[in-house]
């Protein structure tokens, strides 16, 4: 006889607890069919959800200038950098699924405006150079984020996101070699350059989330193997691997704070503005309500086709049946 | 470089391109094939019929990416951005062919973004404004069967540019009529409602239709020299294809492809050539001295 969660006698759920401890503890991997509290499940459906929408709206701000590619070269690899972001948001929504929730209910919870995505993209994306700046700064803070993930606890979400961190680096590195590209072209290359730097600078430092001071989940997420740095700790980290790739680049970060620090061996840097991240994550950022607003568009004209493809179905099962 | 180091090897100095993943050399498409002109045949001719073909696939690939985040599931932004990608791809060897075919060393970007609609050779369908995800399924499923039948001739031509382009482009073309014919089904015979919104966009695609068979004087003779395809001869079973796919959608048999006439081929377009190709020209021609 299986034991169902209703007839579990007690105590099972602390042995069960016991057993999930032991395994996060020893780096083993959660598995969808294994026991875990609800709280991780919640937990990891909310961040995993949020991650699967910030792939799909951030197709927004960089797709916008596929039409305007200025050469074929760059057409091609700002599609296919769009092509894998829909194809990210595809592996994250069949993680999330693998946690009993269904597509369906999170792109819901996504046009609905119940479920964040990340702030980032509610910035507005104003020349070329963006497509770069996006590529360089916003890519690698997704990557100095997501390449812990690899080695988070729940294997589906872990397994999902080395595939997405091989693709992300290339993204990046394609973003960078676009910048240094118009870096060697004209002034005006390099001031549209320049430009899109001090716009997307602070915000990319921002996507690291609030100080470790204010961030209340962080201490629960890092027990559970959902989080494995802190975001002060990330931050930190990325601005140390920027700097240098600035400086090469010829442009100027714009922080009058930032400087080397020979007794830490890391760089000092000023404080975000977080009351402006707070303003943009609670929808009042430049672009909040456009980027829903046009994926709710998308969906809601889309129902007729997937109404479609559902009716299609139907009838080619139900007459298979009489076939068979 | 792996795990936490990926994002340090940025600024690393290597040599030449081997501080990109894949290297950056996409410019070499044609890499390895014999690009000596075929004996008897004019230079300028096999450009303009490369531009012909190039032309189709660039403007066809600018309008199915403005489905990209505006498709009906995240299914299709991805199938139709890959469509759009390979189109891309395919124009990208033609237009460059016509500017080694010509002598004048022009190269894609040359052609992509510095010729007005009136200098462009696309057949107007390719042009069509975008309209909804019946009407684009309805003109893919036209235009990947009209170049599928195309390119596999083409596969044979005298120049081993074009075969070689025509030989990786039909298995593309393949996938994409696949795509296309997969959601003519579905739409077709699926609700009352799709039923309703597919019939009419074949009844406002078909006439459209009979400028793919029109011959222009190049395609003619490109077609006699063993170079390229004459579009009359690939009628019939771009025909057959398309009743036995509307049949099966349970959308009736379609009536007889409408009388040719060449229009775009000689630079005749419709008026949503020029806007769409204003904003695809837009940054490069704000920056003529940039390179990118």
């Amino acid at each position: 006889m299986t034991t169902t969660a209703q007839e579990a006698p007690p105590g099972a759920d602390q042995a069960r607890q016991a057993d999930f401890d032991a395994k996060v503890a020893a780096n083993q991997r959660i598995e969808p069919r294994d026991w875990m509290p609800e709280g991780y499940r919640k937990t990891l459906v909310r961040q995993v959800a949020q991650h699967a929408h910030s792939e799909i709206i951030g197709m927004q701000p960089e797709g916008d200038w596929i039409a305007s590619a200025p050469s074929l070269r760059r057409k091609a690899i700002l599609l296919a950098k769009v092509q894998d972001e829909a194809g990210h948001g595809l592996y994250l929504y069949a993680a999330a699924e693998t946690l009993g929730i269904d597509r369906a209910e999170l792109t819901e919870r996504l046009i609905e405006g119940r479920q964040k995505y990340s702030s980032i993209f509610n910035y507005p994306s104003l020349t070329y150079a963006d497509v770069g700046v996006i590529g360089w700064l916003v890519d690698g803070a997704a990557i100095c984020n997501q390449v812990p993930l690899c080695r988070t606890s729940f294997g589906p979400y872990a397994r999902a996101m080395v595939r997405i961190c091989k693709e992300e680096s290339f993204h990046q590195r394609q973003g960078y070699e676009l910048l240094m590209r118009m870096m060697e072209g004209t002034e005006g290359q390099r001031a549209m350059v320049q430009d899109a730097v001090d716009r997307w600078w602070w915000p990319s430092l921002m996507m690291f989330g609030p100080p470790d001071a204010d961030s209340p989940n962080t201490q629960q997420s890092l027990e559970w193997g959902i989080k494995i740095d802190t975001n002060d700790a990330l931050r930190q980290k990325f601005v140390d691997m920027t700097v240098p790739q600035a400086d090469k680049l010829g442009v100027t970060l714009p922080d009058s704070e930032l400087a080397w620090n020979e007794q830490s061996g890391q760089y000092d840097f000023g404080e975000p503005d977080w009351n402006e991240f707070k303003q943009v994550v609670t929808g009042s950022g430049p672009r909040n309500a456009e980027r829903v607003a046009r994926r709710r568009a998308a969906h809601e004209k889309g129902a007729w086709v997937r109404e479609a493809a559902t009716a299609y179905a139907k009838k080619h099962q139900n007459s298979q049946e009489v076939a068979a | 470089m792996s795990g936490d180091n990926i994002f340090t090897g940025l600024a690393e100095e290597h040599d030449g391109d081997a501080r990109w993943a894949f290297g950056t050399g996409f410019t070499e498409a044609l890499a390895g094939v014999d690009t000596t002109l075929p004996e008897g045949v004019d230079g300028e001719e096999l450009a303009r019929y490369c531009q012909m073909l190039g032309d189709d696939a660039l403007v066809q690939a600018q309008r199915l990416s403005q489905w990209v985040t505006d498709a009906p599931e995240l299914e299709e932004e991805v199938a139709l951005a890959n469509i759009a990608l390979d189109l891309l791809g395919q124009a990208r060897l033609l237009l460059a062919r016509a500017g080694q075919a010509d002598g004048t060393g022009r190269d894609e970007d040359d052609f992509a973004y510095r010729r007005d609609a009136a200098q462009f050779r696309n057949v107007r369908l390719t042009a069509a404004p975008r309209g909804d995800f019946a009407r684009a399924i309805t003109t893919l499923l036209v235009l990947s069967g009209w170049r599928l039948s195309l390119m596999s001739r083409l596969r044979e031509s005298r120049d081993p540019v074009l075969a070689a382009i025509a030989a990786k482009a039909v298995n593309e073309l393949a996938y994409h009529r696949e795509y296309a014919v997969s959601w003519a089904l579905r739409l077709g015979d699926g609700t009352e409602y799709s039923h309703e919104r597919m019939a009419e966009a074949v009844a406002h695609v078909w006439p459209a239709t009979g400028e793919l068979f029109a011959t222009h004087p190049v395609e003619a003779r490109m077609a006699e020299l063993g170079v390229g395809v004459d579009p009359a001869t690939v009628a019939g079973e771009v025909h057959d294809v398309l009743a036995q796919v509307l049949t099966t959608a349970t959308l009736g048999e379609p009536g007889p492809f409408p009388e040719p006439a060449v229009a775009g081929r000689k630079g005749d377009h419709g008026p949503e050539l020029a806007p769409l190709l204003e904003e695809m020209q837009q940054v490069a021609r704000e920056h003529p001295e940039a390179s990118w």
